[in-house]
């Protein structure tokens, strides 16, 4: 048994320490809106924090996160309030949806280490794939909450 | 026939309907309208596409797909507002598919692709709108014993003008739903339109902030288990044997199962045991006659395309060989465009469950399906049952682009799950799988040749056009005298807007190869446009016109065309000076019954690398429903048309794609898509146009036609690479 500790509880996982946390939390937490994109690190569909910093969830073994504490888009508030969903929601960011978990996993990470980001950072730290385009209104709903905050 | 559709076929369908061209001219017995789709309680269906609640919210039944191109919100703002609906109380529900089916398609095509998921369901789910209201508006009039005509409606309310009495809908809906359908409705003006046109908020936002909507891969039921599947990576070839021994007794692994002739899947408690057990499966594949082929040897084929003698003739006028041997200078060049995988964001996957009864076997699907008529059919055939013994459970698509509308996803959950009576399962392509198996977009060749004058005047355009059939693959009985109307996308007479030219002819090499293709967002009008807006840069260059200017003496008879030129060419201030280091490239191009036209503006490094800054795109799609929606469809197009001029290719080695994730199939990301996308929406009436691919046939070509104008280096073969790679 391996204990994870997700969005403020613990877990206990029956699964083999090298199972990916991407499908740990997705088959075996039940938590659904951390999603797989590519399984390699490329995309970035299964961003979540790790104590706080984005990381690609389908290159995390469990066996190897120890006392962590996870968060995953289900943990980002209770009603989808936290800024950056708010700045989302305003910007109609979404088309699919299906990047939006991990797009938004990752604006977190950057606005908690860069509040106010320019482009050129922005550029640097969203590198998640977003098939439907939404680009554009990522950049523009990351400035719009940086400057909420 | 059964009970639903016999009631139907006596109550509702007393005028004749034809699949796709739903007429409303329905006469119903004054009963209650029973459509056969499901009703909650307390709630009154008011013809085909409403139901209201006695708490006034309006319940707007949805037929097509969404995939995040936002036509849910769309078809709901037109049911809305000719119901003069309020619409803060507006919801949605998406049609059971075999409701749909049981009632003879009443709610018409429910296939998503071509655009196709307004501008030709507009005009009867107006329909449905209007005749919600007239229903309202007559239970109103009796119930105050005055005459309909004095009575109007808005925001949900009936009011009677000389009393000023009002009524909610939600009063009124039970006492409409008593009476009869009407057989004529008048639609809204455009000048009445309220919610049409309006960049109103879309419905589907919320639950993709939080992880909570659902996608076909996070359907989760009592007993589920997973499959990872592998085809035979050599397209036609088949499965020879597998040894389940060295997996079976792998953590989860339930079963192992041929699913086909091409195909084994694991089933396991998890994906992850299953594609883990997949991976460290044995197969030995049968890879057949195709093993051998390359993308060089099909380049060859295509090639020999270019000049065959056999070419079936799309779009012809004048005396083209006649205007050639008279030209002062002949112009040509060769083009040449890869396979293109969509690579949804999600896999493909599909849940099925075969249950078998007294009553006959039945088939559920859950599944996120452009075309849900066509998955609901294909579940049938495969599990052996009728259609109506399928039910199709409609849940959220990680994006379509045409990908899925195909029928391979469906067809092998349901076989998968028929071997496995009673258990739902989950059947997941891993990225891999999805990357190799696709119908993707079709290799294609095309060699442009124009006739000038001595004063430099195009007399003749030939453009020949040698690729791979979508028909031919997706729907071969749609051929016509063996060969692809379809290739000729945007070139034939009608959107082709180059009317100035004296004589024409287009004319298609069909060279399928073994690979599967389909529809790609654009489909070949992506190809078409490439060919076409570059070969009339290379054209201006080389008889020193600007290529803007070229392009307005040649649209002159096509107003349209010209329209959506100048206003993208006005707006990003072309000719004008730019920055240092910047430079401007201009497209247009018209299908899908809208017009478009580009303005990129685009500075390239030293080393080659590329900034597109800005990108001006101008839409003519006839009336724009909701112009926030259209923005984000031309935002999109242009992210997904660059990343595939500019990064993505799909070759075959060994018969098989070579590519298998993200890492050799790059994509545009955030860092590389266009800094601005500045779009003018500029709808001028009197025909719906489409919205979600219309602007990708110009994204291409307007950004190369710009790189030639920084570079001088003109870009024939796709996707651009590292072509400008040794600029420094
Ligand atoms: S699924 Fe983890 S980065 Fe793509
Ligand atoms: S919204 Fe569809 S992949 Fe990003």
């Amino acid at each position: 048994m391996i204990t994870l500790h997700v969005n403020g509880t613990a877990h206990q996982i029956d699964a083999p320490p090298e199972t990916p946390l991407l499908w740990a939390l997705r088959e075996w937490v039940g938590l659904t809106g951390t999603k797989y994109g590519c399984g390699i690190a490329q995309c970035g569909a299964c961003s979540v924090h790790i104590d706080g910093q984005v990381m690609r969830s389908c290159q995390l073994p469990i066996g190897d996160l120890g006392q962590v504490k996870i968060t995953t888009i289900e943990g980002l508030s209770p009603d989808a309030s936290h800024p950056v969903q708010r700045a989302w929601l305003a910007h109609e960011v979404p088309q699919c949806g299906y990047c939006q978990s991990g797009q938004i996993m990752a604006a977190v990470s950057l606005l908690a280490s860069t509040p106010k980001p320019t482009d050129a950072q922005i550029d640097e730290a969203m590198t998640n794939i977003c098939r439907c385009g939404t680009y554009g209104r990522i950049r523009a709903a990351i400035h719009a909450a940086a400057g909420e905050g | 026939m059964n009970q639903i559709s016999a009631r139907l076929g006596r109550r509702l369908f007393t005028t004749s309907l034809v699949a796709g061209a739903l007429t409303l001219g329905l006469r119903l017995p004054p009963a209650r309208a029973a459509s056969g789709a499901p009703v909650p309680a307390g709630a009154s269906e008011l013809g085909l596409w409403v139901i209201v609640q006695q708490d006034d919210t309006v319940i707007v039944r949805i037929a097509r797909s969404e995939m995040g191109q936002g036509t849910l919100t769309g078809l709901a703002q037109l049911v809305a507002d000719e119901m003069d609906a309020d619409w803060a109380h507006i919801r949605t529900e998406l049609l059971d598919t075999t409701d749909n089916y049981n009632a003879r398609h009443a709610w018409g095509d429910m296939a998503t692709n071509g655009s196709r998921g307004i501008r030709t369901s507009q005009d009867y789910v107006r329909r449905g709108g209007a005749t919600a209201r007239a229903m309202l508006i007559q239970a109103a009039a009796q119930s105050w014993g005055v005459p309909s005509e004095e009575c109007s409606a808005a925001n949900s309310v009936v009011t009677h003008g000389k009393t000023g009495r009002t009524s909610r809908y939600g009063e009124l809906a039970a006492e409409a739903a008593q009476l009869a359908v009407p057989t004529t409705v008048a639609l809204k003006t455009q000048a009445q339109w309220t919610l049409i046109g309006k960049p109103v908020k879309r419905l589907d936002t919320r639950p993709k902030l939080d992880g909570s909507h659902v996608f076909g891969l996070d359907v989760q039921l009592p007993g589920l288990l997973c499959a990872a599947i592998a085809q035979c990576p050599v397209f036609g070839g088949k499965l020879k044997s597998f040894d389940a021994t060295a997996v079976r007794a792998m953590p989860g692994v339930r079963h192992v199962l041929q699913v086909d002739e091409q195909s084994v899947a694991v089933v396991a408690d998890k994906f992850y045991f299953a594609k883990t057990a997949l991976a460290a499966l044995p197969i030995v594949w049968e890879e057949g006659e195709h093993a051998q082929v390359s993308s060089a040897t099909i380049a060859a084929e295509l090639a020999q395309g270019l000049s065959a003698k056999d070419a079936a003739i799309g779009n012809q006028k004048g005396d083209v060989d006649a205007a050639f041997a008279a030209a002062a200078r002949v112009i040509e060049a060769d083009y040449a465009t890869p396979f293109l995988n969509h690579a949804t964001l999600e896999p493909m996957n599909a849940t099925a469950l075969y249950t078998e009864a007294a009553a006959g076997a039945r088939v559920e699907l859950w599944i996120g399906t452009q075309n849900s008529d066509d998955a609901l059919l294909t579940a049938a055939t495969a599990a052996g049952i009728k259609p109506d013994a399928v039910k199709i459970n409609r849940v959220n698509l990680g994006g379509g682009f045409g990908r899925r509308n195909r029928i391979d996803v469906p067809r092998l959950a349901t076989l998968i799950a028929r071997q496995l009576p009673g258990i739902p399962v989950k059947m997941i392509f891993t990225r891999e799988e999805d990357m190799q198996h696709c119908y993707f977009r079709p290799v294609t060749q095309g060699r442009m040749r124009a006739a000038l004058d001595a004063d430099g005047r195009v007399t003749a355009l030939a453009a020949r056009i040698s690729g791979q059939s979508v028909l031919a693959t997706t729907r071969p009985q749609a051929l016509k005298n063996g060969t692809d109307p379809t290739a000729f996308e945007g070139l034939e007479a009608a959107p082709f807007g180059y009317k100035s030219i004296p004589s024409l002819r287009i004319d298609y090499a069909m060279r399928n190869t073994h690979v599967p293709v389909g529809t790609w967002r654009g489909v070949n009008a992506n190809q078409n446009a490439f060919f076409t807006e570059s070969f009339i840069d290379e054209i201006a260059h080389a008889t020193g016109r600007d290529p803007l200017a070229l392009r307005r003496d040649l649209l002159a008879d096509s107003p349209k065309h010209l329209a959506v030129l100048n206003a993208a060419a006005e707006r990003a201030g072309y000719g004008r000076p730019l920055p240092q280091g910047r430079f401007h490239g201009v497209a247009q191009f018209s299908s899908y019954d809208s017009f478009t036209a580009a303005v990129a503006e685009i500075e390239l490094s030293a080393t080659g690398e590329i900034t597109i800054h800005r990108i001006t795109a101008a839409i003519d799609c006839g009336y724009a429903v909701n112009p926030d929606q259209i923005n984000a469809q031309i935002e999109g197009s242009f992210v997904y048309g660059l990343g595939a001029a500019l990064f993505s290719e799909n070759t075959i080695e060994n018969g098989r794609i070579a590519q298998s994730n993200f890492h050799d199939y790059p994509v545009m990301r955030l860092a590389s898509a266009p800094k601005k996308v500045d779009s003018i929406i500029m709808p001028s009436g009197g025909f719906w146009g489409g919205v979600g691919e219309p602007t990708i046939a110009v994204a291409a070509p307007a950004v190369l036609n710009a790189i030639h104008a920084a570079s001088g280096k003109r870009i024939r073969s796709l996707p651009v690479k590292d072509q400008l790679s040794h600029q420094a």
